[in-house]
């Protein structure tokens, strides 16, 4: 549904071909969401079935040619969807939530070795997406770097939970978390990067950790 | 390889005796290069702003050594020290600390009159830094005539000018809001980039991805590094952005 609902508002400023489309939705959202011309043209088949847009006038008999442009049904449509909330119920099941919570209800594992794990890959990755927020050009790549911030503010947000999480724990009688994270930081440092400042890190093994304190 | 310009060597800090007795670092190692954006995390309470405190000079610890540069800090004396925190190590805190009396520029030479530079010679250096973190023209502004940003820039050019070499930061993003945070993060990237060893203090994940290393502190212990990226070209790969 976003897929029709973002092609219909593409439509807004004029009639366009399928391919315009294609093109013209990616840049709109940084490349970040690649399409398959396939569906939109599925896509646009559908919509003039129900009436949300018709052949532009003067558009050539060929499929691929052909210009689409809204109808005032698909107009109504689209002022719907941009009226309204986007509606995030039922949240999205998310496979870190669930690990966690379900290393919690059958101990399954060290609860702070997974925080551990995950809020290190998490950091990573936000020093990643910062690195090419950093690199866009605010007037140029304005698309590419609002699709960075959000997906920067999601990483951000799940290092705040998993810290969280982990003062819960604790407060919550999980007395040993913090010990059980000591010892997974210890046996972590076999292959450590090194006490040195400058040292090249890449290649350290990063994920050496989930076996640490497993044996409770 | 660039020279280490502070070294924590299992640092201990142990405030008050007996019962009351809190152990706020517990065998912290830490060192920082020149030309490096280091972060430190962590709950409150685990340490971050002792860890500052014996870095700058201002404390030393229980065990353990420090070194800025050349100096072992815990073998100087208070003039040594005081010294070392007018040259070589420069403070920015999460509030803005200027003087108000002073425009952007007087406050930005201050250190360096303090330190004996004729008033010219610290205008015209003082300017330059400014120039630096990118307040050109706004030199003559006193503090509340700039923005919470900027205001933190400016505190940032006064941390860094003259011959410093160590810039600790405490939360300086703390009082402002994303994009005068990031825009102060760019500026303390650049010092770094510049030449300069930085050590940033928060708690905002967003913030610490722009250092080359994050370190963890929790209890007062170092947990855990995450290392510098592997490199930008993955991001979309394992993005969650799915059609």
């Amino acid at each position: 549904m976003a897929i029709r609902n973002a092609l219909l508002a593409l439509l807004a400023d004029g009639p366009k071909h399928g391919y315009q489309l294609k093109v013209e939705f990616e840049a709109a959202t940084g490349g970040s969401w690649p399409l398959n011309i396939g569906q939109v043209y599925t896509t646009l088949q559908r919509c003039a079935r129900d009436g949300l847009v018709e052949p532009a006038e003067a558009s050539g008999s060929d499929a691929r040619q052909r210009r689409y442009q809204l109808t005032d049904a698909g107009r109504e449509v689209l002022d719907a969807w941009l009226a309204a909330p986007v509606d995030r119920d039922p949240p999205q099941r998310d496979e870190l939530a669930v690990k966690l919570l379900v290393v919690l209800a059958a101990s399954a594992a060290d609860p702070a070795v997974v925080i551990q794990a995950q809020r290190t890959a998490t950091l990573e990755r936000l020093q990643r997406l910062n690195q090419l927020a950093r690199g866009a050009d605010p007037a140029d790549d304005l698309a590419w770097l609002l699709v960075a911030d959000h997906l920067i503010f999601q990483a951000e947000a799940e290092v705040r939970w998993l810290d969280l999480c982990e003062q819960r724990l604790a407060r919550a009688g999980h007395g040993a978390v913090a010990a059980a994270a000591r010892r997974a930081v210890a046996a972590g440092r076999a292959g450590d990067r090194g006490e040195d400042a400058g040292g090249a890190a890449a290649d350290a093994p990063r994920d050496a950790q989930p076996e640490a304190g497993g044996s409770r | 390889m660039s020279a280490t310009m502070l070294q924590l060597n299992a640092v201990r800090r142990v405030f008050g005796t007996g019962r009351g007795e809190t152990t706020a670092l517990d065998g912290v190692s830490l060192s920082v290069a020149a030309g490096e954006l280091v972060a430190i995390m962590g709950p409150s309470g685990s340490g971050k702003s002792t860890l500052l405190t014996l870095a700058g000079g201002l404390d030393k610890p229980t065990s353990g050594g420090v070194r800025v540069g050349d100096a072992d800090l815990v073998r100087s004396d208070a003039e040594a020290l005081a010294t070392l925190r007018r040259r070589t190590v420069g403070y920015v805190f999460q509030d803005l600390n200027l003087l108000p009396t002073l425009t952007a520029v007087e406050n930005v030479a201050v250190p360096l009159e303090l330190d004996g530079a004729s008033a010219r010679a610290a205008r015209r250096e003082a300017h330059d830094a400014l120039a630096a973190v990118g307040l050109a023209g706004l030199e003559d502004r006193f503090p509340d005539a700039l923005s919470g940003g900027e205001q933190q820039r400016t505190a940032i050019a006064r941390a860094c000018v003259g011959p410093r070499r160590l810039l600790l930061a405490d939360e300086p993003t703390g009082a402002l809001d994303s994009l005068a945070g990031e825009q102060v993060l760019g500026v303390l990237r650049e010092r770094a980039d510049a030449g300069l060893a930085v050590v940033l203090v928060t708690h905002e994940a967003r913030y610490a991805a722009w250092a080359d290393r994050v370190v963890f502190l929790r209890d007062g212990r170092a947990q855990d590094q995450a290392g510098p990226p592997a490199g930008p070209e993955t991001l979309l790969a394992d993005s969650d952005v799915t059609p």
